[in-house]
């Protein structure tokens, strides 16, 4: 359940950093295989993010879900905006996208090689 | 948990009448799917949208019954 205290807590997760990775287990050590390709392709990118494990807390991963009407975790946030799960940022990856969204939105990333 | 394709094609379907899709077992466990859904009521929608509207037809199998579908959505060119 999404209440508002919750929406709250993630609304000032997601309003207070530029890119908000929602993800099982850390940026170190993730405990999914997709949560793990979003993390790569962050971190090819050098963009800084924060992961918020939602293993430790599940309010807030059922609740991510409501949030963004999206069933599954890892969830990448940029700017306060929902960007996609694994598939879309692995799409948005390769196709550079990804690389151009960031910078239209003033986040700092190196073109993918 | 697991899910047979035939299910996946069949809701995905109902939803998207006009949908062409492929599905992949990718393990053969019937657990991980990749799943392409070509349809024209994708147009004029991003791809978040997109993908919420095959969730919606999946009517909350995924991430419960469902643990992993790698979708892929387009429209007809």
């Amino acid at each position: 359940m999404l209440d508002d205290t919750l929406r709250q807590r993630i609304d000032q997760e997601v309003g207070s950093n530029d890119v908000v990775l929602f993800m099982k287990g850390t940026p170190v050590f993730p405990q999914c295989g997709f949560s793990a390709a979003v993390v790569q392709v962050l971190s090819h990118l050098g963009v800084k993010f924060k992961g918020i494990n939602v293993l430790e807390d599940p309010s807030i991963r059922d609740g991510i879900k409501e949030y963004s009407a999206w069933p599954t975790i890892p969830q990448l946030y940029v700017k306060g905006e929902f960007v996609g799960g694994c598939d879309i940022v692995r799409e948005m990856f390769e196709t550079g996208e990804l690389t151009e969204m960031l910078s239209t939105r003033g986040v700092d990333a190196r073109p993918a090689a | 948990m697991a899910m047979d394709a035939g299910e996946i094609e069949q809701l995905i379907k109902a939803a998207l009448p006009d949908a062409r899709i492929t599905i992949e077992d990718l393990r053969g466990d019937g657990d991980h799917y990749a799943c392409h859904v070509v349809s024209a009521a994708f147009s004029g929608k991003n791809r978040v949208q997109q993908h919420q509207m095959v969730y919606k037809a999946l009517q909350g199998r995924m991430g419960t019954e469902l643990h992993a579908l790698a979708l892929q959505t387009a429209t007809p060119d």
